[in-house]
């Protein structure tokens, strides 16, 4: 989508692979002759983020999209591709490492609100340690450096004497709520958020994404978004990116996306969200199962579950075509054997 | 509801005696599951309802136990049964489906095996007879090739065909009852459809009424005939569920509604109800909700309200009572 | 400043809430075995001061003193409870100085054990990869070895190395090493197998994020969390190190008959056993039995009482 914007995206990802590894250790493949054995994770992902939107990704579990986050900020290095930050290029470890004031303005904000906060470590010491090692204070004082961790809280709706209390003393939503003090304590543009509210009560997700949203407004943030809950996509996002098994298989700004969406697969996801206001809806229940990243299909990897798979799709991988409002891959769209998409979720 | 009353549960109560005093799970709660009807009962963690789940089927973990109320099946009480003898009765009127279908099946025997074990236990058929019931159970469930299948291990299952299995198992011995404990949680969306369509498809065919547990609103009003709303151990609404949905009277569930995200209609910011749901040790007095509730007046903080008739519902709400204040 | 009281209140308040002091409190047995633990460090650490007699000031040593038995047998000084060996010395009183060398010595060689296992465990579970291969097939081929053959050996070697009269004046720190150097091994696998669960957690990942380097993250943030099971470890070692330490000097490799330690006290006196003279050597042994037992009995209950899935 780069209708107004005629600036540099934020972050553009150029083709980005991670491989993983898997084999059985090297003396047991010795012995019993077997190879090495490759997990494709992430194979090939391009997509842009410009300043101050939210861009998620939505899979089914295993499609990469949690590794993609991870790739972009650094927790893992990429097997191949790019990925530039404001014109930086930050993919491989030895360029990350040169640049750290750039890891400096991307955060992430993690699923488990139970295991993203040291457990030994006062509130206030977590959200005051990105602050000490960037040496934003630095020479202020501790008092400052209190009245800034207070400020955070204060901000993400706790209360400034909660620094000291231990993690273990707050809800699962009050704990997130730290994660993202956290999160923005190093004074970041870039959020990554890995699924932050799968872990959450319905009532304490509704909190948080507000939150977000207003954290958003407020500093001028950009999200990358990671969710399996397409309601939750659809509510935060201005652009979302569709994932299986490692590849994006459609994006598109959210509109455009959520009501006419193209790839069979993004059909299929929204086909079957549960409708709370028609009880009792058939849903069209899709055959099959993800298949195992170890072993995946040849050609388009949807096509063991998709309708409209023919021996095109089979054999080989679909091309990235530009389509409205965003890009698909997918041979069904590119000869126009597509059939229409019933409006009928977009009431 | 004309049908007759399958399961009666009254003024159940479920306590955990711990150090610091005993905390009640589940209080004073009562509702009915009619033959062939599908219960949703809905609330966020810790509001008591796996707990009132387990206490159906007998497998409240120690040190939970059942401190008051009673539970009936067909008109006979069984809250109190040893528990050999509700042993039997789980699994032979009462099936039971968790969460994790890796749990529920013993990852050492074959799956025909685990069924055919179940059949012969609770159904007078010779072992040949259970094998023929244990392929065609698995064929009802929707597994592929049942024939084989019946001789491979849980491990060789994906996760939804595990959760498949899990189900005819469940179903094994033709109960009256199941009960559903976040069936769908641990799977992908496009599963956790083929898994709600097949739960509510064999379960209109063999006439099996269903307790659905589940935190998840969308899968309630897509399976449910009625649904409870829990909130800290109490049923806070409980009513057909698109009552419940499109009409709710309980502020609460308003709350739990608004804060569902919606597709089709795009909202700036979503309802939120404020804090959270009080830790067991910490229910406050009068109704629990009264410390995050937007229409809290005076006697909130004092009597705690029962259920009372609210449309076609039961709310347990004063403002039921006297509609406007403040 | 009045924070360290309040810190101190703070800590006394918030541990006897816990639920470790809970199942203290629970367990008469544990209470008991804390209570003769306590007892045992008292005599032992305050000897100098508690002691009745000094057994190793030669002047005041009186050889008539010799084979005397317990105060309560015919023939006992009520001067010596416990009757005295064949140099005169006060049994009672050998028991206490010889429990505070052999405290000593399982105390200095568990903190050696533990540091060089955290270490390595650290290093090996944090950084993985071959430096992980190489800690640990070490620690496996030290695993082969029995925990007595290795501290023999090293002991053998520096006596050897350093012949016999300066191996006695460094015997204590010979015997520390070696002792340390057979139990490192169980520190390391628990830390590793604790740090490869501990470092994917999201809380590691988050800092990683924010910049931190590796060893500041191993140590500020996967240390304090896996410590817990190395302290259960720890209590239970330091029973085996005192019972290494015995067998030890027992066999004549240890601390010499001038430095003595509950098991030389066992080796000197096992050969008047069967003259008669059996508190020389049942009492020293029933000092060690009732310590090692009670400090077992500890690290067993910490376990427990860690371990929430046990509980």
């Amino acid at each position: 989508m780069s209708e107004t914007k005629s600036s540099v995206p934020m972050l553009r990802v150029t083709n980005l692979k991670r491989n993983f590894d898997v084999s059985a250790p090297w003396l047991n493949r010795v012995l019993e002759g077997k190879g090495k054995t490759i997990v494709r994770a992430v194979d090939g992902v391009s997509f842009e983020i410009n300043q101050g939107e939210t861009f998620s990704l939505v899979g089914e579990s295993g499609c990469g999209k949690s590794t993609v986050a991870r790739l972009i900020v650094g927790l893992y290095e990429p097997s191949e591709g790019s990925i530039v930050f404001e014109g930086t290029e930050i993919g491989p470890a030895s360029q990350r490492a040169k640049h750290p004031e750039i890891q400096a303005r991307m955060q992430m904000i993690f699923q488990d609100p139970y295991a993203s906060l040291n457990p030994r470590w006062r509130v206030g010491d977590i959200i005051a340690e990105p602050i000490r090692f960037s040496g934003l204070m630095k020479g202020k004082g501790k008092a400052a450096l209190d009245a800034r961790v207070g400020e955070l809280l204060t901000q993400v709706g706790l209360s400034p004497q909660d620094a000291r209390k231990y993690p273990h003393e707050f809800s699962g939503g009050q704990r997130q709520r730290i994660s993202i003090a956290r999160a923005l304590a190093g004074e970041p543009e870039f959020l990554v958020c890995d699924e932050p509210t799968s872990a959450l009560d319905v009532s304490v997700q509704a909190q948080i994404l507000n939150l977000m949203k207003d954290l958003q407004r407020n500093l001028g943030l950009t999200y990358l978004f990671i969710s399996h809950n397409l309601a939750v996509v659809y509510h935060v996002s201005d652009k979302v990116g569709v994932m299986y098994l490692g590849r994006l298989v459609e994006w598109a700004d959210t509109a455009t996306l959520f009501s006419r969406p193209l790839h069979p697969y993004t059909r299929m996801l929204l086909d079957a969200i549960p409708d709370l206001n028609m009880s009792g809806r058939q849903r069209t229940p899709v055959a099959g199962e993800v298949p195992s990243p170890l072993n995946p299909p040849p050609g388009c990897t949807f096509h063991p579950r998709c309708p409209l798979a023919n021996e095109r799709c089979r054999r080989e991988v679909p091309r990235t075509l530009p389509a409205p409002g965003g890009e698909v891959a997918c041979h069904a769209v590119e000869e126009g054997r597509l059939p229409p998409w019933k409006a009928q979720a977009a009431a | 509801m004309t049908s007759p009353k399958l399961l009666e549960v009254r003024n159940l109560r479920v306590e955990f005696p711990t150090r610091r005093g005993t905390l009640v799970a589940v209080d004073d709660i009562s509702f009915d599951i009619a033959a062939g009807e599908v219960l949703g009962v809905v609330g966020e963690s810790g509001a008591g309802k796996s707990m009132t789940g387990a206490a159906i089927i007998g497998l409240l973990e120690p040190p939970g136990r059942i401190a008051g109320g009673e539970i009936r099946l067909e008109g006979r009480r069984i809250d109190n049964l040893p528990y050999n003898e509700m042993r039997r009765i789980r699994g032979r009127q009462i099936g039971a489906i968790f969460q994790d279908p890796l749990t529920s099946l013993n990852p050492l025997y074959k799956v025909g095996d685990q069924l055919v074990e179940t059949i012969l236990t609770h159904l007078p058929m010779n072992r040949e007879q259970a094998r023929a019931r244990a392929v065609q159970l698995l064929e009802d469930v929707g597994i592929p090739s049942p024939g084989e299948r019946v001789n491979h291990y849980p491990h060789q299952f994906s996760g939804g065909m595990r959760q498949r299995v899990v189900i005819a198992l469940a179903l094994a011995a033709e109960p009256k009852l199941i009960v559903a404990d976040e069936p769908t949680t641990a799977l992908d969306v496009s599963i956790q459809a083929q898994i709600i369509q097949l739960l509510k498809r064999l379960c209109r065919e063999k006439g099996t009424a269903v307790m659905l547990v589940t935190h998840d609103m969308g899968v309630i009003a897509e399976t449910a005939d009625r649904v409870a709303v829990m909130y800290a151990g109490r049923i806070a609404e409980i009513g057909p569920v698109q009552d419940v949905i499109q009409r709710p009277h309980h502020p609460y569930t308003v709350g739990l509604m608004g804060a569902i995200p919606s597709m089709g209609v795009k909202v700036e910011r979503l309802t939120q109800i404020n804090g959270s749901m009080p830790r067991l040790n910490a229910i406050p007095k009068g109704c629990a909700f009264n410390p995050r509730c937007p229409k809290v007046f005076d006697k909130c903080l004092v009597d705690r309200p029962e259920p009372m008739p609210a449309g076609q519902s039961l709310a347990a709400c004063w403002l039921v009572k006297e509609p406007v204040h403040v | 400043m009045r924070l360290p009281t309040a810190r101190v209140i703070e800590f006394w308040r918030a541990a006897s809430d816990s639920d470790v002091f809970y199942s203290f409190r629970r367990s008469k047995l544990v209470m008991l075995s804390a209570a003769i633990t306590l007892l045992f460090f008292i005599a032992a650490f305050g000897a100098s001061f508690l002691a009745p007699h000094n057994p190793f000031d030669l002047a005041s040593l009186n050889l008539s003193d010799a084979f005397k038995p317990p105060a309560w047998v015919e023939g006992g000084d009520p001067a010596f409870l416990l009757g005295t060996d064949d140099q005169g010395r006060d049994i009672l009183s050998t028991i206490m100085y010889g429990s505070r060398t052999s405290l000593s010595v399982g105390f200095a060689a568990v903190i050696f054990a533990m540091v060089l296992g955290i270490a390595l465990g650290l290093v090996a579970g944090y950084v993985g990869g071959a430096v992980d291969a190489f800690i640990m097939r070490v620690a496996d081929v030290q695993l082969s070895f029995p925990a007595i053959l290795i501290a023999m050996l090293i002991d053998g070697v520096t006596r050897g190395l350093m012949g016999a009269d300066r191996h006695n004046e460094s015997a204590l720190l010979v015997l520390i090493i070696s002792i340390g150097l057979s139990y490192w091994v169980q520190y390391a696998r628990t830390v590793r197998g604790s740090v490869l669960v501990e470092k994917n957690k999201e809380y590691v990942q988050a800092a990683r994020v924010i910049g931190l380097p590796a060893p500041l993250i191993a140590i500020r943030h996967v240390l304090p969390n896996v410590m817990g099971p190395v302290l259960v470890i720890a209590t239970i070692n330091l029973a085996l190190a005192v019972i290494t330490e015995a067998t030890l000097s027992f066999l004549g490799v240890g601390l010499p008959p001038t430095q003595p330690s509950l098991g030389t006290l066992i080796n000197v006196g096992q050969q008047f056993l069967f003259s008669g003279e059996w508190w020389i050597t049942i009492f020293p042994g029933a000092a060690l039995a009732i310590l090692v037992l009670s400090v077992n009995l500890l690290g067993d209950w910490l376990r427990d009482a860690l371990n929430p899935k046990l509980r």
